[in-house]
């Protein structure tokens, strides 16, 4: 069974509707890329699943339980976790604060899952007690990720994660993306540099005017000489 | 050096005090303002409300025969604190809780807490009456004197002054714990930052809401009854203290606590220092001046005090929005 | 009640709407007639003339709130300021004043005013020279604090002489309507003063910023004696018709209603008229979507200024009609709950943005107000009677004071139960966004 399954999802913003009947199933362990042109809907649909939108048609699945529409706060329970594109950390709190906020949830200890956590971004430890607003749009964007690795998500969501970066540091967070993948987290995430995401992806989504216009697997879209005239030309 | 003693006795402890009340008070302002993002009007009304609850409690205490090694009215402050800040949390229940998950303007809850001030004031009226009243019900308040060599005047300090000014300290070491030390305190500078990051997060904002008002409400009523019990309980402290408290807040920068302590320190020193007569510190070298110094040379005449916080609150908001502590601009 | 053609009510019918306000006029006739009925005609027409005044504030705060969602705390330093121009203008001289040297000081502070406001003028203006922002607040703040000492230090000397010689400034002897007109223009220029400084804020700013002025203002008028005689208050004021003499109140007082409702059905169909002239239908455009607007080349702030200070003037004349016809001066009788609250909740009440609807609330929730009083004071004494009789209480001898005092919880209450139950009332019609 599917650990994420989008079906038939209308979702949008007050009275617009943006996504008009979009699918989409996620197996665990895979990394699923969403790609398309802009107002495509490729973030509100992050945002609908995390329950951030109004959601007037369709269903989503997690881990055999529906979450449609269930709020933000209560899908940490969940193990979901989302990173947002803008505007994704807390800028007076400091490294370590921010990464335990990510904990908040948590009712445990997390002091093993903290340390897992600077071992995969060995730059934060370094600006550990650094207040996070000071810190580059690169180390920002690491943070955010980190914080959302706190809650050991099953399924952790991604909207943009590598935007407004240099392209060194876009293959460093693609490298941590499959590391955190290896360990078994399910990646969801909406990407611009189409090219090099679908290149790690097991799984990839076209969306075009808020409909699914190609799915399959990374390669396949890759080599679809269609996808790569309209979508991939950068 | 009489004239020295003067103006430490009138100028800057008579700042230091009223600017500790507004710094207590501008704390709870300033943590409603930068996470529950609206101007709370009401807080002045909380402060005397606070105070009555004291009084009240004192003088259960008294006809139960108690004595205490402080003033009554203060140890009835503690459990007034939490009557208040429980008082708090239900006013939001009410009437700001419903407006806020109705997705109201800021501005229509600023009108609602103007509506819960105007029903604290009649039902303080109500309980209360419009005379002054004295907190000291079962004891005079203590007066300490300290001497400087080569004066006749001694620098004055009162009980209650000297409680307000621990009790200060007290309340900026046990904040700053609070918000860099405990789950719940960073959860609420996080919800300050970026409220929908702290949702995405898993924070509950219930929590911190609650949390914003269990602090604004408990020092709002040691506020209060701090005031009261310095010059003496007045149903309308409330609406006269508004406005320096908020003048505290947005000097120090909205959200930001330690700011808002500054600020109410800053706005507390300008207000006595504009209206203290600094003629009488030239009153020494008098005799060496070839010119006559006018008789009052205070920035201010009294009865205008509240221009000086309502100045600064101008200038502020126009140069320099942000506040000292580059808080929010909402 | 809203205007029909707003977007958000556009399926409202017009005809349904006429009916609703018939009705709503109807029901207000009949609370009239109950009150001349049960009160008698002197006592009424005063309650009448009174609300008209407060139908004019109302008026002027729905014009800020509804048109531009400016929540202005500071109604009654506007009533205040123009009540006293009013009086100024009209009260007779006061010869001892003019005799004494006085005038030349007067003259001299305003003077002194003025080149204190160039001196600020200019000196906002420093960048335009090359000053960095920050040296500029540097020096406008030395500039202010140096021309309010300047200023405190002149009104200081300027008050003890004239108090000490002549007692107070006396007024200018013309007449009263000229009075009034000078109160909506005294009002207009504060406000003026005040929306350049504070109206780039927010509403929660602004809202503060009004309080602070309506405090000063009203600071300065009780302790100004040389110029309103603070405490001692100023009577008896003229009325533009004749007093009531020989006792004829009702007939006096009559014939003051008549100049009330002239006025307040004049600046009626002004608003009207404006609301669908090409003016209106800019600020309305303002109103529903300031991003478009402003991208279109308005100047909203510029539009935000103009309603403030047209809003402003209802309340400096409304102010100085409510004075006259006490035929007494009182700064400390400025009260906030009376001024700012009252009128706050007739234009809740009333439905922002919509003036029928202001004039409505205003007549209303006045009578209820005035009513409350003496139920209230019968209210209390019933709770006393048994109180004492069934358990032995005794009230407090203040028992009365405290009666009137708490009515303010009535409006607090009022006020809270509108925004949560029937804040379609409140809220100005939305402004799209995105």
């Amino acid at each position: 069974m599917s650990l994420l399954s989008v079906t038939n999802l209308h979702a949008g913003y007050g009275q617009m509707t943006i996504l008009k009947g979009v699918d989409m199933t996620l197996d665990a362990g895979e990394i699923g890329v969403i790609v398309g042109p802009n107002g495509a809907g490729k973030s509100t649909m992050l945002k609908a699943i995390f329950g951030m939108l109004n959601i007037s048609e369709g269903s989503v699945g997690f881990d055999g339980a529906d979450i449609t529409g269930i709020r933000s706060e209560k899908l940490a329970a969940h193990k979901i976790a989302f990173v947002p594109q803008e505007a994704n950390v807390f800028p007076s709190l400091t490294v370590h604060e921010n990464l335990e906020m990510g904990a908040y949830s948590r009712r445990d200890a997390y002091g093993a899952v903290l340390d897992s956590v600077y071992e995969i971004f060995p730059d934060l430890k370094d600006k550990r007690g650094q207040p996070a607003g000071e810190l580059s749009g690169g180390q920002r964007q690491m943070v955010a990720f980190g914080r959302a690795l706190m809650i050991e998500p099953k399924l952790i969501l991604l909207d943009e994660p590598t935007a407004g970066l240099s392209p060194l540091f876009m293959s460093v967070i693609f490298d941590r993306v499959i590391a955190i993948n290896k360990t078994g987290v399910t990646v969801a995430m909406v990407e611009q540099n189409a090219k090099q995401a679908l290149a790690i992806a097991h799984k990839g989504f076209v969306l075009a005017n808020g409909r699914n216009s190609y799915t399959g697997t990374g390669n396949e879209l890759l080599a679809n000489p269609d996808v790569a005239r309209s979508f991939l030309g950068g | 050096m009489n004239e020295l003693v003067f103006f430490v006795d009138n100028g800057l402890i008579a700042g230091l005090i009223i600017g500790a009340i507004y710094a207590l008070g501008a704390i709870g302002v300033t943590l409603i303002f930068g996470i529950l993002r609206f101007a709370h009007f009401a807080h002045g009304d909380m402060m005397t409300m606070g105070a009555f609850i004291s009084l009240i409690i004192a003088s259960l205490l008294q006809a139960a025969g108690v004595h205490g090694p402080f003033a009554l009215v203060f140890i009835g402050m503690f459990p007034a604190m939490v009557i208040t800040a429980a008082i708090a949390i239900g006013l939001d229940r009410i009437f700001y809780k419903p407006l806020r998950q109705a997705g109201a303007r800021p501005i229509v809850l600023v009108m609602a807490s103007l509506g819960v001030t105007l029903m604290l004031q009649g039902v303080l009226r109500l309980f209360g009456g419009v005379s002054a009243r004295n907190m000291f019900i079962d004891r005079p308040k203590s007066i300490f004197q300290f001497h400087l060599p080569g004066a006749n005047r001694p620098i004055v300090l009162t009980e209650p002054q000297i409680i307000l000014f621990v009790f200060t300290a007290v309340t900026v070491f046990a904040l700053h714990y609070f918000l860099t030390r405990t789950r719940l305190g960073k959860a609420m500078r996080a919800v300050s930052d970026n409220p929908d990051l702290a949702r995405i997060t898993g924070i509950s904002t219930e929590h911190v809401v609650w949390a914003t008002w269990i602090i604004g409400g408990a020092l709002a009523c040691a506020a209060g009854t701090l005031l009261s019990m310095d010059v003496a309980l007045k149903p309308d402290l409330s609406w006269n203290i508004l406005l320096p408290i908020f003048a505290a807040t947005i000097v120090g920068g909205i959200g930001q606590p330690y700011g808002a302590i500054a600020g109410g320190f800053l706005v507390g020193l300008c207000e006595s220092l504009s209206v203290f007569n600094w003629a009488i510190l030239l009153r020494p070298i008098k005799p060496y001046l070839w010119f006559d110094i006018p008789s009052s040379l205070a920035l201010v005449p009294t009865e205008y005090k509240l221009m000086v916080p309502f100045l600064i609150l101008i200038i502020v908001l126009i140069y320099r929005p942000t506040g000292i502590f580059k808080g929010r601009v909402l | 009640m809203a205007q029909s053609d707003s977007p958000g009510r556009r399926d409202r019918h017009p005809a349904a709407e006429w009916q609703r306000d018939v009705l709503a006029f109807a029901g207000l006739a009949i609370i009239i007639l109950v009150l001349f009925l049960s009160q008698g005609a002197v006592y009424s027409v005063r309650v009448m003339v009174e609300a008209g005044c407060y139908a004019l504030l109302a008026l002027g705060l729905t014009i800020q709130w509804g048109y531009a969602g400016m929540f202005n705390i500071g109604i009654m330093g506007f009533l205040a300021a123009g009540a006293a121009s009013s009086m100024l203008i009209s009260f007779p001289a006061n010869p001892k004043f003019w005799a004494s040297p006085g005038p030349m000081l007067v003259a001299l502070f305003i003077g002194k005013l003025f080149l204190c406001g160039i001196a600020i003028w200019v000196a906002n203006k420093a960048d335009r020279i090359g000053v960095s922002r920050r040296v500029k607040g540097i020096i406008v703040t030395l500039v202010l604090i140096a021309s309010f000492v300047v200023i405190s230090n002149h009104m200081a000397s300027m008050s003890q002489e004239i108090e000490s010689t002549s007692g107070w400034m006396g007024g200018l002897g013309l007449p009263v309507l000229f009075g009034w007109a000078v109160a909506g223009v005294v009002a207009a220029i504060i406000a003026w003063a005040v929306g350049k400084i504070c109206l780039g804020l927010r509403s929660d700013y602004l809202a503060i910023a009004t309080l602070g002025i309506a405090a000063i203002i009203k600071t300065f008028l009780k302790n100004a004696d040389w110029l309103t005689r603070g405490t001692l208050t100023v009577s008896p004021l003229p009325w533009p018709v004749p007093t009531p003499a020989n006792g004829h109140f009702v007939l006096a007082r009559s014939y003051y209603l008549c100049v009330v409702v002239v006025i307040m059905v004049l600046l009626y169909l002004l608003l009207q008229r404006a609301y669908y002239a090409p003016w209106g239908r800019m600020m309305r455009a303002i109103r529903d979507n300031e991003d478009a607007a402003e991208a279109m080349g308005k100047d909203v702030t510029k539009r935000r200024l103009q309603i403030f200070v047209l809003g402003c003037i209802p309340m400096g004349v409304g102010g100085a009609m409510l004075i006259h016809f006490a035929q007494i001066y009182d700064p400390s009788a400025f009260v906030d709950l009376n001024y700012t609250f009252l009128i706050w909740v007739m234009v809740i009440l009333g439905g922002a943005g919509n003036n029928r609807g202001a004039i409505l609330g205003a007549i209303f929730v006045y009578i209820i107000w005035t009513a409350s009083a003496p139920i209230a004071l019968w209210l209390f004494h019933l709770v006393a009677y048994y109180g004492h009789e069934w358990v032995g209480w005794q009230p407090p001898s203040d028992l009365d004071s405290r009666a009137l005092e708490m009515r303010v919880f009535v409006v607090g209450l009022a006020i809270t139960l509108v925004l949560r139950y029937a804040p379609q009332g409140v809220l100005p019609e939305p402004r799209a966004r995105h």
